[in-house]
This record gives structure tokens, C-alpha cells and sequence, in this order.
């Protein structure tokens, strides 16, 4: 709720962040971290996206109802994961799967 | 205005949204969300009647153990068609869409909703999406069961299931927009001095459920599409032969079907928080507790979706998590019920119609709620699971609980809709009646759950038709208890008697208006200065520290 | 139509109109949030089933157009940001062009993903029947570097191997159809996700005319704010694409 007039100065400087962001993923992605590939990939994606939210769309200067409404979206988005996760934790990862996949490919 | 002395004859007011503008596009260009509630009203009921039909060809088949009214293959659609039907079409519309578009702008001191063309646009889209609906249910039908478990719905089936996809999946954006406007109408609209805590409880439970319709409502929007686009390109998400997971369907299908039925009785809850004080003449006990519960209720209700799933192989871990989390939240549901009741507590209690509907919800819902902690039990729910039990639990809170929690709502608010007042006899007549064939229906399905009588069959054993056949009865007194008011609501319309402004009376700012309310609401926009549920300060209304408590309604 | 930011009927003053308007549009984008979410549950569970093939798909996605479009659309968010504080400060020559500039790199993505749509379509890559991984290394193009289909040779033949160590012939079955459902998911994404954008290509079409008839100000441009809020919210997804879709298991190539 932005009578809030924000700088340009600063919106370079988010670009700027941002650029800087895509190009360090995608160099950490070019080298091998072992488990810590998606850690890393995500924890950039969301830096990125936690700095247009808060000063491309002026999330940072907007009134607490809008902020509380950012919030709630991340978190129900996060339960989302999490909660379904609590099932596929389980159930084996990345394992080889045959026949089910065959027999329809053959018939 | 008391039974003591003659009621004052009261005249209609000469202007109101009823009259304001005549002719069939004032009413379907209107974007007055006092006509856009009866457009609904009329929509809902309409499905009402759908999914009733089916409902009837149902307990028919079920008479005997080897039915013989339809096949099986149409006895899987007759369930099917009553569900889609039922909830996606009147539950989950119904009390938002009728009561509560009518009331929130009044009940907070404003003119309209914040969008209200957008507000018109979500009954269209309503009205396009039933169509899809229909247009399925006409050609072919739907044989999935309302929850669309893959890959039957995606792969196997024979039946309408793209145009029915299709038309849910168009219908989740009605409830979208209505969420939405709820909430940003209840956050930028209210008059000056309606703070938060002034708000009726009906504002509470509707804000609450607007936090539901639009946080979950996008989730099973996005996997019917999946599901869809499955069937018609052959994709393989949910399809356990192309390497997807159909249990992975059901997750993200529950994750919205789990709250929806927290849509569906967070809004009748309000009604009865609404109407409870006005007929007991009190304050209701805990605001703030009843309140904070709306909310808790649609925050947990996002956390337990997978009780529906206990028993599709999922994890343990995933299995006890989501049956610890479904304890919880029933406890702000037990908070509410423990309020109306202290609310009740030395209250000076009138049997008026929209309190009978009150007290059966209470009960009802009491049953339908417990019987819901046996599910969560995930021992327990290994032998009731998919049984009648699940059944009966389910209708006792929809039924009995939100489908009374609506009709007793708009017994409440008929008189300000309207202007107009039902016949009152007549009218407790009937809710007596639907209480009855309502138990008498259900009941006996919680025997035959735990009995094994399995859900969704067209036959049974021979030793459980008794029982069956007392459901059956039930259903006929039932259909006979919501035939009744549609017929006398519908007549009281042109030859009721006139209410006027405030007939029970009630507190709250939408009595301080006429009945029917002029198109801007208000005259004169309110300024807001007292507590909600001042029943016992208001000497206008008769009502005041040692003065005689006078009974509710006045005439008849 | 809201032409000169006069107020409608049922807000009692301008500010609450604004107030309205911009809370309206973030819940909005609360509901866009969980539609895409339910896909970004789809992918994790897919890629935590098949993180092999997934792994293969992924690398026969082009990674330097991927981060140009990314480029392309951090840049447009900062055009679009740019227009908002043109609108705010009454600059009225530049708001258009800033607009302008933002749909121009709208459209630059969109035409680089139909580049890629294309190259997946004639590397048979698309969901369905005629969906063969192998296509490209068995019928290579003239400009295709010799290298990098041998890379992709191998890389195939070891995920084979990994789908179905005991029966070889049939690990490439498996394969194919956990790879189709990678390339399910990509195409839905990103396509769900272009739609979003030919939309806000046309919601910036709109206010582009709007601006070149001088009718926002600083007192007035509620339209641009929430032309803005749903642009930068599909950037904000398709930062999420990219990290997810194109930058799988690449120091493996």
C-alpha cells in the first residue's frame, strides 16, 4: 500500500542482486555438491524471489495485512510439501522400477 | 415489539433492493450483492433438488439387499452424481454464497462487497460450471465416486469424466472469488468503530472460511486439471502403469476435500452463533474463544488431510502424524459447542423456528463430530474405513449440522431478505420433522458401519435390509421436512405477513436497517459504538437488566 | 471503466478504494501460489521417485537459453518496477516506455521458449506416443556437436542400466516413461506458466494505452501497482522453474 515511492537506486541494486544470483546458480550448478546441489539451487531461487517480493512488488513497505498474506503463502505452500513428505519419506527413492512400466510399453 | 402487546402493523418500505430496478437484466447484470444471493439461492437449491433425486433412487435401490432399481454400474454413478452434486454444487456454495453475501456488507456497515462485479462473475462462472456438471451427468454420467481416485477416473473409466472435471474445476474459481472478496471486503470495508472484536461471529466464521476457499481451493483445481489432462493426453502423474502414483492423486486431493468440509460448516456455525444468543436472550458466552476457534478450525483443518488415506499404504509415520493432528482439531470445534451450550445457561430460551434449527445443529453436529474422532483412531478406522459408519458420520455433519445451520439461517434472515414473515406453526412443524427423518435416516447407518455393511455397493447382506429399510423410511420423512419450508418460504413471499425492521428482535447492525434493505444498505452509513451481543442493554428492544425478558417472536 | 481514479459506489473514500484494489490482487496471487504449488508437489514427489531420469531430462533441456530467459524476465521485473515509480512521480513520457520495454522482454521470453518448445518437439520429447529419449543420439542433426551426443549416450546408457539392473533391455523402457513423466511436468509447468505471462502481456497491454493517454499520475495508478504485483509474482515463479527444471544433475555432463 505504496504511497511509498521506492528509488530507483535500490531497484538497480535488486537487479543487480538478481543477476548476480542467476549467474552463481548456475555456476554451483555446473559443479557437483552431492546432496547439497538442491540445497543450494533452492536456497539461491529463494533469495531471488524473497528480494522481488520485498522490494520489486513492496512487500517491505506494505501495510502488516499484505505481509501477514506473503507469509500464510509461503508457509501453506511449505505445508503443503512438508505434511506429503511425511509420506514419501518412506517410500524408496530413485529405485529401479520394471515390469509395471514394460508390460504397458510391450503390449 | 413483544407478545405482551399487539405487534405494530409494519408497512414494506416504499424503496428497497427488491424494487429498486424491474426486468430480467436488472437481475442478471445486477451487482447489488443482495440480488446476487438470490440468484444463488436459486442456483443452490436447484442442485439441492439434483442431488436430492439421487439421493431418493438411492435409498430405493437400498430397500432390498439384492436392488433391483438400477444396475450396478448406474447404482456406482446414482452415489457418484449425489456427491458432486451435493458438495461442490450446494454445500460449499450454500451458506457463503446465500447467507453470507447478503449479510457481510450489512452486518459490517458498508454498501456492497469490495469487487461486486467480480462478485457477479463468480455466480456465472458457478452457473457455467454446473452446466459442464450437468452436461456430464446427461450424457453418459459419472461412476468415479465424487473423489476421483485414480486412475479409474483417469484411465479406466467409461463414464462423463472430462466434462464433469471440467465444469469442478471451472466452479473452484466461484469459490475463489467469493473467498476473496470476503476477505478483502472484511480487512477495507468495515464502518467506522467496527473494529475486529465488534464483528458478529458470523463475519468470524466467514472470514475464516474465505481463508480456506482460497488456500485450498487452487490445490484441487490444479489436480483435476492433472487428472484431467491424464485422461485425455495419456499422461502417466497418477497412472501406477506409467510409473506414477495414484496415492499421490489423493494427497493432493485431500489436501483441499479435507478443509472443504470446513467450508461447509464454518458458515452455519456463524448462523447459530447468530442465532443462539438471540433466542436465549443473552450474550454469548466467549467471543473471543469462539472467534480465535473459527480461525483455529481452518488453520488445523489444513493438517489432517491424509486421515482419509490411512489405510492406502501411506507410511505409518505419515499415517500417526495426521491422526494426532486430527484430535487436535476437534478441540476448537468442542470449544464452540461448550460456549452455545454456557450461552444457553440461564438463558430465556424461545423455541422460535431458527432455534430449533439451532438446537438439532448443536446436537447433531455433537454426534457427527465424536463419530469423527473414531476415524481419526487409525486402529479403529481399519475396520470402519469405507464401511456405512463413515457414512453416517459424514451426513450428521453435513446434514446435521451445515444443511440445518442453512436452512435455520434462512429462517433467521428471511424476514430481512424478504420482508416478510413465514407461518410459524407450519414452520416448527417442519423442523421437528426433518430432525426426525434426519435420525431416523442416518442413525442406522452408524449400526450398519460398524456392523461391515461396506459404502458405495449396490448389495448387501440379507441381515442388514431392517436396518436399511428404516433408513429409507427416514428419508421420506426427510424429504418431506425440506419440501415443507421451500413450499410455505416460498409462499410467505407473496402472502406473508410484514415483518418489519426487527421482528425477533435481534442485536446487530443488519436489524437496525429495513426489512428489505434499500439497494446502499444504510441510509445514512453507521458509526459503531457497542459490543455485539448486547442482549442484555438494550431497553429499545425491550431488553434490559431486570425488566421482564420478553419471548422472541411476536407474532403469529 | 476506472478511467480518471474516480470512485466507485461502494467504497466511501478513494484511499479505500486503492487499499481494496491492492490487497484484492495479493490475495489473488495467494490462490496463484497453491495452483502452482500443487504442480511443485507433483515434480518433488516425481523427482524424489525418478531422480535418475529426471536427471537425464534435465540435461537435454538448453541451459544457455534458460538463463537468458531468466535474464530476460529479472530484467523485465526491473522495467516494471521502474514503470511503478514512473507512474508514482508523475513522470508520464516514461511510464510508457518503461511498459513498453517490460512487454518487449516478455515477448523475448515467450519467443525463446517457443524456440525450445520446438527443439523438444523435433528431438521427439513431447509426452505421448512418438516420446523416444534416444531420437536425438540415434538421428543426430549436422549442427549437433559429436561430443555432446556421446555424452548424452552414455549418460542414457547408465540411467538404463540404474532403471533396471537385472533385465538391461528393459531398463531403457523404464526410462523413457519416467522421463515422459519429467517432460509432463516440464512442459505443464512451463506452459502453465507461459499462459500466466501471454496474460500479463495482455494486462500490460491495456495499460500501456491507458498510459499513452496520460491518465495515470501520481495521485492515480492503482493499475500499474497491480499490473506490477501479478508481473513480478510470474518472474518469482519462473525463478523456481529454472532452478528446478534446468539445473538438475548438470556437472554430470
Amino acid at each position: 500500500m505504496s504511497e511509498h515511492v521506492v528509488s530507483p537506486k535500490i531497484y538497480v541494486v535488486i537487479l543487480l542482486a538478481l543477476l548476480l544470483g542467476t549467474f552463481l546458480t548456475v555456476q554451483a550448478a555446473l559443479r557437483d555438491f552431492g546432496p547439497w546441489n538442491i540445497v543450494i539451487a533452492l536456497a539461491i531461487a529463494s533469495t531471488k524471489a524473497i528480494l522481488v517480493i520485498l522490494y520489486f512488488m513492496h512487500a517491505r513497505y506494505s501495510p502488516k495485512r499484505t505481509q501477514l498474506v506473503v507469509v500464510c503463502a509461503a508457509f501453506w505452500l511449505v505445508l503443503l510439501l512438508a505434511l506429503t513428505a511425511t509420506d514419501y519419506i518412506k517410500r524408496p527413492s530413485d529405485q529401479s522400477r520394471l515390469t509395471s512400466a514394460t508390460a504397458f510399453y510391450r503390449s | 415489539m413483544s407478545a405482551t402487546s399487539p405487534s405494530p402493523d409494519h408497512k414494506l418500505p416504499r424503496d428497497h433492493y427488491l424494487n429498486a430496478t424491474y426486468g430480467i437484466r436488472s437481475w442478471l447484470l445486477t451487482t447489488d450483492h443482495k440480488r446476487i444471493a438470490l440468484l444463488y439461492l436459486f442456483s443452490v437449491t436447484f442442485f439441492f433438488f439434483v442431488g436430492g433425486i439421487f439421493a431418493t433412487l438411492i435409498r430405493i435401490h437400498l430397500l432390498t439387499p439384492n436392488g433391483v432399481l438400477v444396475t450396478p454400474e448406474t447404482y456406482n454413478k446414482l452415489f457418484t452424481m449425489h456427491g458432486v452434486a451435493m458438495i461442490f454444487f450446494f454445500l460449499i456454495p450454500a451458506i457463503p454464497a446465500v447467507l453470507g453475501n447478503f449479510m457481510i456488507p450489512i452486518m459490517i456497515g458498508a454498501k456492497d462487497l469490495a469487487f461486486p462485479k467480480i462478485n457477479l462473475l463468480s455466480w456465472y462462472i458457478y452457473v457455467v460450471g454446473g452446466t459442464f456438471v450437468l452436461y456430464s451427468f446427461c450424457t453418459g454420467g459419472l461412476d468415479t465416486g465424487w473423489t476421483f481416485y485414480t486412475p479409474l477416473s483417469s484411465v479406466y473409466s467409461n463414464s462423463a469424466v472430462a466434462p464433469a472435471v471440467v465444469g469442478i474445476f471451472i466452479n473452484g474459481f466461484s469459490s475463489i472469488l467469493t473467498g476473496l472478496n470476503f476477505i478483502v471486503t472484511i480487512h477495507t470495508m468495515r464502518a467506522p468503530g467496527m473494529t475486529w472484536f465488534r464483528l458478529p461471529l458470523f463475519v468470524w466464521a466467514h472470514y475464516s472460511t474465505s481463508l480456506v476457499m482460497i488456500l485450498g481451493t487452487p490445490v484441487v483445481a490444479i489436480t483435476l486439471l492433472l487428472a484431467g489432462m491424464e485422461r485425455l493426453l495419456h499422461l502417466g502423474f497418477f497412472n501406477p502403469a506409467m510409473g506414477g502414483d495414484p496415492i499421490l492423486f489423493q494427497h493432493l486431493f485431500w489436501f483441499y476435500s479435507h478443509p472443504a468440509v470446513y467450508i461447509m460448516i464454518l458458515p452455519a456455525m456463524g448462523v447459530i452463533s447468530e442465532i443462539i444468543p438471540t433466542f436465549a436472550r443473552k450474550p454469548i458466552f466467549g467471543y473471543s474463544f469462539i472467534a480465535a476457534s473459527s480461525i483455529a478450525i481452518a488453520v488445523i483443518g489444513f493438517l489432517v488431510w491424509a486421515h482419509h488415506m490411512y489405510v492406502t499404504g501411506q507410511s505409518t509415520y505419515a499415517a500417526l502424524t495426521f491422526s494426532f493432528l486430527t484430535y487436535l482439531v476437534a478441540i476448537p470445534s468442542a470449544v464452540k459447542t461448550f460456549n452455545w451450550t454456557a450461552t444457553l445457561y440461564k438463558g430465556s430460551i424461545s423455541w422460535d423456528t431458527p432455534m430449533l434449527y439451532a438446537l438439532g445443529f448443536i446436537g447433531l453436529f455433537l454426534i457427527g463430530g465424536l463419530t469423527g474422532l473414531f476415524l481419526a483412531c487409525v486402529g479403529l478406522d481399519i475396520h470402519i474405513h469405507d464401511t456405512y459408519f463413515v457414512v453416517a458420520h459424514f451426513h450428521y455433519v453435513m446434514v446435521g449440522g451445515a444443511v440445518m445451520g442453512y436452512v435455520g439461517g434462512l429462517h433467521f434472515w428471511w424476514p430481512k431478505i424478504t420482508g416478510k414473515l413465514y407461518p410459524e406453526i407450519l414452520s416448527r412443524i417442519a423442523a421437528i420433522t426433518l430432525f426426525v427423518g434426519f435420525n431416523l435416516t442416518f442413525f442406522p447407518q452408524f449400526i450398519l458401519g460398524y456392523l461391515g455393511m461396506p459404502r458405495r455397493y449396490h448389495t448387501y447382506p440379507p441381515e442388514f435390509q431392517v436396518l436399511n429399510v428404516f433408513s429409507t423410511a427416514g428419508a421420506s420423512i426427510l424429504a418431506l421436512g425440506y419440501l415443507l419450508p421451500m413450499i410455505y418460504l416460498t409462499w410467505s413471499m407473496r402472502y406473508g405477513k410484514v415483518a418489519g425492521p426487527n421482528p425477533w428482535p435481534a442485536t446487530g447492525l443488519e436489524w437496525k436497517t429495513d426489512s428489505p434493505p434499500p439497494t446502499e444498505n444504510f441510509h445514512v452509513t453507521p458509526v459503531v459504538d457497542w459490543e455485539p451481543y448486547d442482549y442484555s442493554n438494550r431497553p429499545d428492544l425491550g431488553l434490559a437488566p431486570g425488566r421482564p425478558l420478553a419471548p422472541a417472536h411476536g407474532d403469529d | 471503466m476506472h478511467r480518471t481514479g474516480e470512485l466507485y459506489g461502494q467504497f466511501e473514500t478513494l484511499e479505500q478504494q486503492k487499499e481494496s484494489a491492492q490487497f484484492g490482487m495479493w490475495v489473488f496471487l495467494v490462490t496463484e501460489v497453491l495452483f502452482f504449488g500443487g504442480l511443485f508437489l507433483t515434480y518433488a514427489v516425481n523427482r524424489h521417485l525418478y531422480f535418475t531420469a529426471f536427471g537425464v531430462g534435465g540435461n537435454m533441456l538448453d541451459l544457455t537459453l534458460g538463463t537468458v530467459n531468466t535474464v530476460v524476465l529479472i530484467a523485465s521485473s526491473f522495467t516494471m518496477a521502474m514503470s511503478v515509480w514512473a507512474a508514482q512521480t508523475n513522470r508520464k513520457k516514461l511510464l510508457p516506455v518503461c511498459l513498453i520495454l517490460t512487454l518487449l522482454l516478455g515477448g523475448v521470453f515467450l519467443g525463446i521458449k517457443y524456440v525450445e518448445y520446438k527443439q523438444k518437439f523435433d528431438h521427439h520429447l513431447i509426452p505421448g506416443h512418438s516420446f523416444d529419449l534416444t531420437y536425438r543420439i540415434n538421428h543426430p542433426a549436422p549442427t549437433d556437436n559429436p561430443k555432446e551426443l556421446a555424452a548424452e549416450r552414455t549418460e542414457i546408457e547408465e540411467a538404463a542400466r540404474h532403471e533396471a539392473p537385472t533385465e538391461p533391455e528393459s531398463g531403457l523402457t523404464a526410462l523413457n516413461a519416467h522421463a515422459q513423466l519429467y517432460f509432463s511436468l516440464y512442459f505443464g509447468m512451463t506452459g502453465l506458466h507461459a499462459l500466466h505471462m501471454i496474460v500479463g502481456g495482455g494486462l500490460l497491454v491495456w495499460v500501456i494505452k491507458e498510459s499513452l493517454k496520460g491518465r495515470f499520475s501520481t495521485t492515480y495508478n492503482t493499475p500499474i501497482e497491480i499490473v506490477g504485483l501479478y508481473w513480478h509474482f510470474v518472474d518469482v515463479v519462473w525463478i523456481y522453474l529454472f532452478a528446478l527444471l534446468y539445473l538438475i544433475n548438470r556437472h554430470a555432463v
